[in-house]
């Protein structure tokens, strides 16, 4: 079943085209990527699905009722604004204390439920907005380069966590990610965008177009054996303390 | 008892202390110091023009404040910053109050008490309209409360939940303006924005939660109206300016408080 689908979207900054004739799609359980250089289109793209963009041309369909869970782009926590993590999970849904630790025990952080957000490492932080995201069961999380500022094996942490997440609740994801070694591995399908659509498919397929060669050049090679053998290794990154006292 | 003019200013000053709390903190997380600023000088066309058009002065300075917020709104993200825009607009405005005024035959309006206050000077008029802007403000901060917090945070994450930034953003002009309105005759044009920012400041180095730190700035608020109001009672003080000096030293006990246990703890 869709989710999400776009036909023929075109978003114009003034008169730079962002985005020409964009048609994709997201279907339950199904784990998107979209890659692109920068300037692309990535993000512009993932902001008119979760609706902040409102002048388009094309149509846009999202599902009844969608409940979507959205991770931003490195959300810069400004210091002005003082707030505890246990706060931040109750700003769209009201949950006790009680389902709060249990949200944080079950991302791996149960000692920061009183911690301030602006405290936070990259790692942690991106953990909570992660609980965040997954309240309430989403049917479709939406993620904008959400492992942005991690390092090689905190971002393949992550992202083995959203596969997992996918894997235990079924929801859709929809990302973009730069870390191509990462995500390819991860999809289902993969989308390489430059402005419009440049090829689209399994990663495997994809990996193997010209067009696809043609967008990242050099980067690419070996990017699924790359991430096939990261796989082999667990990093803790969040845990250490645990693992030091085991 | 509203009949003495101590109590009467006592309350309006507890009334713009609460209004206040609220606004001053998403002044202080938004980065709208300046845009609080602004449409408090703008509030100085407002008395003009409803001295020139005899209507009520809070329901000019309302409408003088609503035209700026609209008209930079309108016109940022264009070739300008708006913060350019505001300096634009602000000065503007207090200047061509100032020679609109000037123009009005049969008028003799005293500047000093639109600078900077006249809270002494409240009758029970002022004060119900001060009461009633307070609860429609406190009403609509608390109604839309979520929403406006969620905005402020981030943008996207707004929208991702059904929220729209850019409404919550109207909503929070419109309160600010309420607020500048009914806050002139207790501190003055000049002075609105430190009742804004300075609570709300010091409230900030003591505070967990943005719910704590809008009851810390109002109860900050209130004891800076009451202390600076006797103060000037009994030193013969300007009373706006006096409000605001109390609000400065809970500033600096807080912050230094704050940089010792920083200082504490690192070393």
């Amino acid at each position: 079943m869709k989710l999400v689908s776009t036909d023929k979207i075109s978003v114009k900054y003034g008169t730079n085209t962002v985005l020409n004739n964009v048609s994709m799609d997201v279907s339950s359980g199904e784990i998107v990527t979209i890659v692109g250089p920068n300037g692309s289109g990535k993000t512009t793209l993932v902001k008119t699905i979760i609706g902040a963009i409102k002048h388009f041309d094309g149509s846009l369909f999202i599902k009844d009722n969608l409940k979507v869970g959205y991770i931003p782009q490195r959300l810069q926590m400004d210091k002005t604004l003082p707030i505890t993590v246990e706060r931040f999970l109750n700003l769209t849904q009201k949950i006790s204390s009680k389902e709060c630790a249990e949200v944080l025990s079950a991302a791996g952080i149960p000692s920061l439920i009183k911690s301030q957000m602006a405290d936070l490492s990259g790692g942690q932080f991106q953990k909570v907005l992660l609980a965040r995201a997954l309240q309430g069961d989403p049917d479709i999380l939406i993620l904008d380069e959400a492992a942005q500022g991690l390092d090689q094996s905190g971002s393949a942490d992550f992202y083995r966590q959203i596969e997992n997440v996918r894997n235990t609740k079924g929801c859709a994801v929809l990302m973009i990610s730069h870390e191509l070694h990462v995500v390819m591995g991860a999809s289902d399908k993969v989308i390489c965008l430059n402005g419009h659509v440049c090829c689209c498919g399994a990663p495997e397929a994809v990996a193997g177009m010209p067009e696809y060669h043609n967008l990242f050049g050099m980067e690419t090679d070996g990017a699924l054996a790359l991430y096939k053998h990261q796989h082999n290794h667990k990093h803790h990154i969040d845990e250490s303390i645990s693992e030091v006292s085991v | 008892m509203l009949t003495d003019f101590m109590v009467r200013a006592t309350i309006a000053g507890i009334a713009v202390a609460i209004v206040a709390a609220p606004l001053g903190c998403f002044v202080v997380w938004r980065r709208l110091a300046y845009f609080g600023d602004a449409t408090a000088h703008a509030a100085m066309l407002g008395i003009a023009m409803a001295l020139a058009l005899d209507i009520p002065i809070f329901g000019g300075t309302l409408i003088a404040a609503l035209l700026m917020a609209w008209a930079v709104t309108q016109l940022s993200g264009s070739s300008l910053a708006s913060d350019t825009l505001l300096g634009v607009f602000a000065h503007a405005g207090l200047a061509l109050g100032l020679v609109i005024a000037s123009f009005l035959s049969g008028v003799r309006i005293d500047l000093m008490a639109y600078l900077f206050g006249d809270i002494l000077a409240v009758t029970q008029m002022d004060l119900f309209v001060i009461i009633v802007g307070m609860l429609l403000v406190i009403a609509l901060i608390y109604w839309r409360w979520n929403s406006l917090l969620i905005s402020t945070l981030n943008e996207e994450l707004a929208y991702s939940t059904g929220v729209n930034p850019k409404k919550e953003k109207m909503f929070l002009t419109i309160a600010l303006a309420i607020t500048v309105a009914v806050s002139i005759k207790v501190v003055g044009i000049l002075l609105i924005s430190a009742l804004l920012v300075i609570p709300a400041a010091a409230a900030r180095n003591i505070s967990r939660t943005p719910e704590y730190m809008v009851i810390c700035t109002a109860i900050l608020g209130i004891i800076s109206a009451i202390v600076g109001l006797q103060f000037s009672y009994l030193f013969n003080s300007p009373p706006g300016p006096s409000i605001v000096c109390v609000c400065l030293s809970f500033f600096i006990i807080f912050s230094s408080i704050k940089l010792l246990n920083i200082h504490k703890k690192y070393n």
